[in-house]
């Protein structure tokens, strides 16, 4: 796909962040660019700037999250809105009010922009076609979350320049991943090549027409690229057991040092966490000097600020 | 004397019998007496010019939630939306709270059938008690209460002892074994077809081979027993192969397909629109094809709507939670006109065939036809009738179809049960 520079003249008018499939790379490269505005101002003495004052954003979590939860928190208040905080772990609609219900009661509240994150795919579309507060989806069950694709293409975009050539391995637990699906739409759409790596049994159906390509050889596939995006083994999300062991699954998946040896020596490792050190990948390889890692989680923030006040623009002029 | 009633002029036909013509049919005491010329003076009369008059039409597969359910579905209102759409005979399924698993249950099934008094209900009865393909529910005491045939419909039985076991014993009585087939362990929490579409959407998928799976071992079984087989709405291209395969063999087999198998693919659940929901869930194009190829080519022996009503407040939900099921029954005519028939796959006997002789065979009944000294069951269709699926006009309680604003053709104008006409558009 032919990336089209014309981010100026371009104009955002979604007011929803849903996923990252149905986004064009103009699109994508506009929230980029729009991202990087945004990015001094957490290094300002005053973090904070006005475009959200007196908006009403809702982080409206139905799963455990840590960084992804406090960085749209952190990116809210940097933009100066009020963030309200709803947790429910249990999401079963046999156990009280359905997403819906609870969704128009907040909306009945007032709120302008809903934050959501739930282990349903499709939940954030469910919500965005009835109600009408923009939408900004967090991660929902294994189809996307577009925010880690968007600092993930972030990410690579700040150290090399482009994405176009690049070829990226996305590695580990494919099937149940929401962000391989949001990496591999960001990173494709932008130019690079994909490859899926880890079991057949963790590739989800008729992975052949995706726009990736699939292997089951870490060690092959290692030596070829310039990124490689670790997975975490979701263990909350696997039926059965799906490979043998966690020995085993180190064994030909984990990052360890030893592949690391054979990669270019300018590979970017990245991580969309929380990590499980020594399974998907060593210590020292997190922690070493490729991980970008906590340049992902940092520039986390400054791409959830320009969705919010993208989408919040794009509600404005619809009204 | 008794009471006259004279449909003159339609084109009649009447498969069983070999009639495709216009002619006049003459119901007396409500039975059939002639088809044909008829020179009888008869004060009522039915001018049926340019409409079809056929043998009434038989759903073999309707979920009418009661008892347990009323508030989606009730035996009342699911036979008014029954003969509305000119369904003469309707079987329901046992999956309802509590299951249909006695005869107390059928009983009451009929009874509130008689309440209704619209068309024929006849209902199946549970193959395992509560449908937890453990043990044997008390099928000989349901099969002279009126149960027609056996299912756990809803879900597969899963253990093949137990269902080599409901084969066996179910030879004793005139009856049939059908079975929804989906292997649970293979199936796991799937809840649309596992493809391209699912791997998009990020929602589990039921692989086609859960269905397959579940078949080619019931073909196996039947192999061993004497009784006859019915597979219920099935889905996948893998399935017509294996239908085929057994239907060669000659073993005492037979299936039926849903309207939704034939018109709808996985695609059409890419907005996570849970009126899509089904199970089986609608699967590719190319199992699609290979549905209406079986139609074509004689291996599909019902078509059935597996009617599913479930009310708005339950399908609001996410897709992973809302429930499966399509509510087809008052619009599954012209969705077969529009699958079967525009398209040049069965022509009107074909599909009469398909909706009314064969089905009354499969599940055992002296129906089907319009044949002399038959019980009246006579459906008056207008083929030509177009109009726009409207869910807000149905009879049924429930509003879960996809079809909604769908412009389709042909329409049961009349649908007349046992002599009586029970349903005027």
């Amino acid at each position: 796909m032919a990336l089209k520079r014309k981010s100026k003249e371009f104009k955002w008018h979604n007011k929803h962040l849903l996923g990252l499939r149905e986004l064009s790379a103009e699109e994508i490269t506009y929230i980029l660019d729009t991202a990087k505005g945004f990015e001094q101002i957490s290094t300002r003495s005053v973090k904070k700037a006005p475009p959200l004052r007196g908006k009403v954003v809702v982080n409206l979590f139905f799963e455990d999250s840590t960084r992804t939860r406090i960085s749209f928190s952190l990116a809210a208040n940097r933009l100066s809105a009020d963030i309200i905080e709803f947790t429910k772990k249990d999401s079963s609609v046999s156990k009280g009010e359905t997403l819906l219900d609870t969704a128009k009661n907040l909306e009945a509240m007032g709120i302008d922009i809903v934050v959501i994150r739930h282990s349903a795919g499709g939940a954030p579309r469910f919500l965005s076609r009835n109600i009408n507060a923009c939408v900004v989806n967090a991660g929902d069950g294994f189809n996307e979350h577009p925010t880690q694709g968007l600092l993930d293409v972030y990410t690579i975009r700040k150290i090399r320049g482009t994405l176009e050539g690049l070829k990226i391995a996305i590695v580990g637990d494919v099937a149940h991943s929401r962000v391989a699906r949001s990496d591999m739409w960001a990173m494709t759409k932008l130019g690079a090549e994909v490859i899926f790596v880890g079991p057949p049994t963790l590739m989800p159906a008729e992975v052949g027409r995706l726009p990736v390509k699939v292997s089951y050889n870490l060690d092959e596939v290692i030596e070829k690229v310039d990124v490689v995006n670790m997975l975490r083994i979701q263990f909350e999300r696997l039926g059965g057991n799906p490979f043998p062991s966690i020995r085993e699954y180190s064994h030909y998946f984990g990052l360890t040092v030893e592949r690391m040896n054979k990669a270019k020596s300018d590979i970017l490792v990245m991580h969309p966490g929380p990590i499980n050190r020594g399974l998907e990948i060593e210590s020292e390889v997190a922690d070493g000097k490729n991980s970008v890692i906590l340049e992902q989680v940092t520039n986390g923030l400054a791409v959830r600020m320009a969705v919010l006040f993208l989408v919040n623009q794009a509600a404005a002029e619809s009204r | 004397m008794g009471s006259e009633l004279l449909i003159k002029n339609g084109r009649v036909i009447d498969p069983a019998n070999g009639i495709d013509k216009k002619c006049n049919v003459l119901i007396t005491d409500g039975k059939i007496a002639e088809v044909g010329e008829v020179k009888k003076d008869v004060q009522r009369v039915i001018d049926a010019e340019g409409k079809l008059v056929t043998p009434g039409l038989i759903d073999i597969h309707v979920h009418f939630r009661e008892p347990g359910d009323e508030e989606e579905e009730t035996i009342a209102s699911g036979s008014m939306a029954a003969v509305a759409a000119g369904f003469t005979s309707v079987v329901c399924m046992p999956n309802t709270n509590p299951v249909i698993e006695n005869e107390t249950d059928i009983e009451y099934i009929h009874r509130k059938a008689r309440q209704a008094r619209k068309t024929h209900v006849y209902t199946m009865g549970a193959i395992t008690k509560g449908l937890q393909g453990v043990e044997l529910a008390e099928m000989g005491f349901m099969a002279e209460a009126g149960a027609v045939g056996f299912t756990d419909d809803g879900r597969g039985v899963q253990d093949p002892a137990v269902m080599r076991r409901a084969l066996k014993y179910a030879a004793m009585f005139n009856v049939f074994i059908a079975q929804h087939c989906q292997d649970d362990a293979i199936a796991g929490k799937g809840v649309m077809n596992s493809g391209y579409y699912s791997t998009i959407l990020g929602l589990p998928g039921l692989d086609p081979l859960a269905e397959q799976a579940m078949l080619w071992r019931d073909i196996q079984l039947i192999k061993k027993t004497n009784v006859r087989y019915h597979a219920q709405h099935i889905s996948t291209a893998g399935s017509v192969e294996l239908i085929r395969q057994a239907k060669n063999e000659s073993l005492p087999i037979t299936c039926e397909v849903a309207p939704h198998h034939l018109l709808l693919t996985d695609e059409c659940c890419a907005e996570y629109d849970t009126n899509y929901k089904v199970n089986p869930p609608l699967r590719s194009e190319r199992d699609v094809e290979a549905l209406r190829q079986a139609v074509a080519d004689g291996l599909v022996d019902a078509l059935a709507t597996d009617h599913a009503p479930h009310l708005q407040s339950e399908k609001e939900l996410e897709f992973l939670t809302a429930p499966f099921g399509i509510a087809s029954l008052e619009c599954a005519l012209a969705l077969y006109v529009k699958a079967l028939i525009e398209p040049g796959i069965l022509d009107w006997p074909g599909l009469i065939r398909l909706m009314a002789e064969k089905p009354a065979k499969i599940i055992g009944v002296d129906k089907g036809t319009l044949s002399k000294g038959k019980q009246a069951d006579v459906t008056i269709i207008d083929p030509k009738a177009e109009y726009k699926i409207d869910v807000n006009t149905f009879h049924s309680k429930s509003r879960n179809c996809p079809y909604h604003g769908w412009t389709v053709k042909g329409k049961a104008e009349k649908t007349i049960v046992g002599g009586e006409i029970r349903f005027e558009a």
